[in-house]
């Protein structure tokens, strides 16, 4: 039997971490004005489908994303990574989705593209839910192997290795499967120069909700959640300092401190 | 990817490698396995053949981290360039997959103890022995010379000509009788060995010298008027991470009351150093463009470049070093590495005031004024 297994990555565009974020009138996060990058997060999962592709396990690596063109970005530096071809799932109705309406684009999308294997990063770096891995597996009626810290494929099973308190569980699904693996995988690798100009030549396709089959009224206006406030957490109290006193005064200060948070 | 790369991987190793003075043969692999150090060569011996202004902004990028590392990239061009511009589909096809996948490293032999840019004045011999050359001499400040598998080397096949008696040969450093005894203890690009090289009685088949007997001075110089432009790169970089440290540092600092970034004397200096960066830069990139068009005057473009970014470099390290004040002039900050680092620049492939009679030379030819030939 000849082993051709596909595995696609769903890929997420986000705000670079270090970058200032600015919400819009309706709470919604400025895309535009911040720095954009692939999801950290979902880097580990490009790794770690390169290199199931890289041992034979797999035969194509492909990406998709759900975002507006831009995204188109990320799945360009996907391809750079390494990686065979990439979907951008994009229509105007999709702005402002939530986990939920990306969860049922995404499961659309994984319906038409087929793969053996859904691979996705344990969250996203802006909205950190952990939900949508576990929404596609629902909606696409497959098993959710989740939280891998490293996945193998054991004949006609997916298997991922997940840390636990005291030790490691060792879960196996048969494929098809969504799957989501966390910073331990192993280091992202860096595109390397031939990687970005040969990504320019990989297959990009572009897809509307009536590509995949949804339509705007499927997805109630993209979001059934609403973000109602946005806010920074607030700063800490200055640290109170013990100096300039003798040792005994310290000590009794800071006993009284404690005492009055009832610490001791 | 380069900018990624340099912050995350070459910038931490920066002052490490000052202070050990040991090249970073872990940063030459990683630059191999990103495919950068085979920037300049061409795609069909597995080079990324990127043109002179990609290739700029590479060696930029990498020297905003580390001076150092970025020779790595620039030496492994300069030491095949003789090759690329002279050198046969037979020579490049042999030589050029090695040093375009980092496998070999590449330096170029030039300069002696007593001939620097005086290339006339240079004493090394090459005698005719059947079908080889036998090579007999020493060369000195040849940067990566102690490392490299391959240097291209310049000697006299018929001294009494002068310069027009200059030849140049590949020579794999394997070979019997070379040697490199010494490395010289510098002041600034401290991880990059510049080694002295003796060479007694080698022997270099016939085959393996570029061009014709007698070329090697038009070799030598078509090489350096494109190889400067990785300098002057070279320099911006160097320049631009001594400011980009300063920048974030005037914003942090604060002295009577108030962030230095807010007074107006460190404002007007930044003002001045990120400005001279981006003339120079974009000097350097229409350099690169004069290179790329093979231009006939592209020596006055190069060494333009290589003049205004090296004195730039010069200039924007110190005044960074004097934004920091104290600190500035202490290791625990890199901007002292960088003003080290940067007098370099204005030193090697030519000394400023060389790059200065060369421009001159071209506005006199451009003015049909230009002096006889000796």
């Amino acid at each position: 039997m000849t082993i051709s297994l596909k595995i696609v990555v769903c890929i997420k565009q986000v705000p670079a971490t270090t970058a200032a974020k600015r919400y819009t009138a309706d709470m919604r996060l400025d895309r535009a004005a911040a720095e954009a990058v692939i999801n950290p997060l979902d880097e580990y999962a490009i790794e770690q489908a390169l290199r199931l592709q890289e041992s034979g396990a797999v035969e194509s690596v492909g990406y998709v994303s759900m975002g507006p063109d831009q995204a188109g970005e990320a799945l360009r530096r996907a391809l750079a990574m390494g990686g065979d071809d990439a979907t951008l799932v994009t229509d105007p109705a999709l702005a402002g989705a939530d986990a939920w309406a990306t969860a049922r684009v995404l499961a659309a999308a994984l319906d038409k593209l087929a793969p053996d294997v859904a691979l996705m990063g344990m969250a996203s770096d802006d909205a950190r839910g952990s939900l949508v891995p576990g929404a596609v597996a629902a909606l696409r009626g497959v098993p959710l192997l989740s939280y891998g810290s490293e996945l193998r494929i054991e004949g006609a099973a997916a298997r991922v290795r997940r840390l636990t308190a005291d030790g490691f569980d060792i879960v196996e699904a048969p494929m098809p499967v969504v799957a989501s693996v966390t910073d331990q995988v192993g280091e992202p690798r860096y595109a390397s120069l031939k990687g970005i100009m040969a990504a320019k030549r990989k297959p990009m396709e572009t897809w509307s909700l009536a590509d995949i089959g949804l339509s705007a009224d499927d997805l109630h206006g993209a979001a059934l959640t609403r973000v109602v406030e946005a806010r920074k957490p607030e700063a800490k109290p200055p640290t109170e300092r013990v100096e300039g006193v003798g040792a005994d005064e310290a000590v009794t200060r800071i006993a009284d401190w404690l005492a009055a948070r009832k610490l001791i | 990817m380069v900018r990624e790369l340099a912050d995350e991987r070459i910038a931490p190793r920066a002052a490490e490698i000052d202070a050990t003075a040991e090249f970073p043969w872990d940063l030459k692999e990683l630059l191999a396995k990103q495919d950068l150090i085979g920037i300049a060569f061409p795609a069909r011996f597995g080079g990324t053949e990127l043109d002179n202004i990609g290739q700029a902004i590479v060696a930029e990028e990498i020297a905003r981290a580390d001076a150092t590392t970025s020779l790595i990239v620039i030496v492994q061009k300069l030491g095949a360039l003789p090759i690329m511009v002279a050198g046969s589909e037979e020579q490049q096809a042999r030589y050029f997959p090695r040093l375009a996948s980092g496998e070999w490293m590449a330096a170029f032999g030039l300069t002696e103890a007593s001939a620097g840019s005086d290339v006339a004045g240079i004493r090394m011999r090459a005698t005719r022995d059947g079908d080889d050359y036998l090579l007999s001499g020493s060369k000195r400040f040849i940067t990566h010379g102690s490392i490299a598998n391959l240097v291209t080397v310049f000697a006299m096949t018929e001294p009494a000509a002068g310069r027009k008696g200059l030849s140049a040969f590949i020579v794999e450093t394997d070979t019997p009788g070379f040697s490199a005894p010494r490395v010289e203890h510098k002041m600034g690009i401290r991880g990059s060995p510049t080694a002295e090289l003796h060479f007694d009685e080698v022997r270099v088949p016939a085959a393996n010298r570029i061009g014709e007997e007698g070329e090697g001075f038009a070799i030598a110089m078509s090489t350096l008027d494109r190889s400067r432009l990785s300098i002057a790169a070279q320099a911006v970089g160097i320049a631009q991470g001594a400011t980009d440290f300063a920048v974030s540092y005037a914003a942090q600092r604060e002295q009577f009351g108030e962030r230095v970034a807010d007074m107006e004397g460190i404002q007007f200096m930044l003002a001045d150093m990120a400005s001279g960066i981006e003339a120079a830069r974009q000097l350097t990139y229409a350099a690169a463009a004069a290179v790329d068009a093979d231009a006939p005057d592209l020596a006055y473009w190069t060494s333009s470049a290589k003049l205004i970014a090296g004195d730039m470099a010069m200039r924007v390290t110190t005044d960074a070093v004097q934004v920091l004040g104290g600190y500035g002039y202490v290791t625990e900050y890199p901007v002292e590495r960088m003003m080290r680092d940067a007098k370099i620049t204005q030193l090697y492939e030519g000394t400023q005031q060389v790059q200065r009679l060369i421009v001159a030379r071209q506005l006199l030819r451009r003015a049909g004024v230009s002096r006889p030939s000796r």
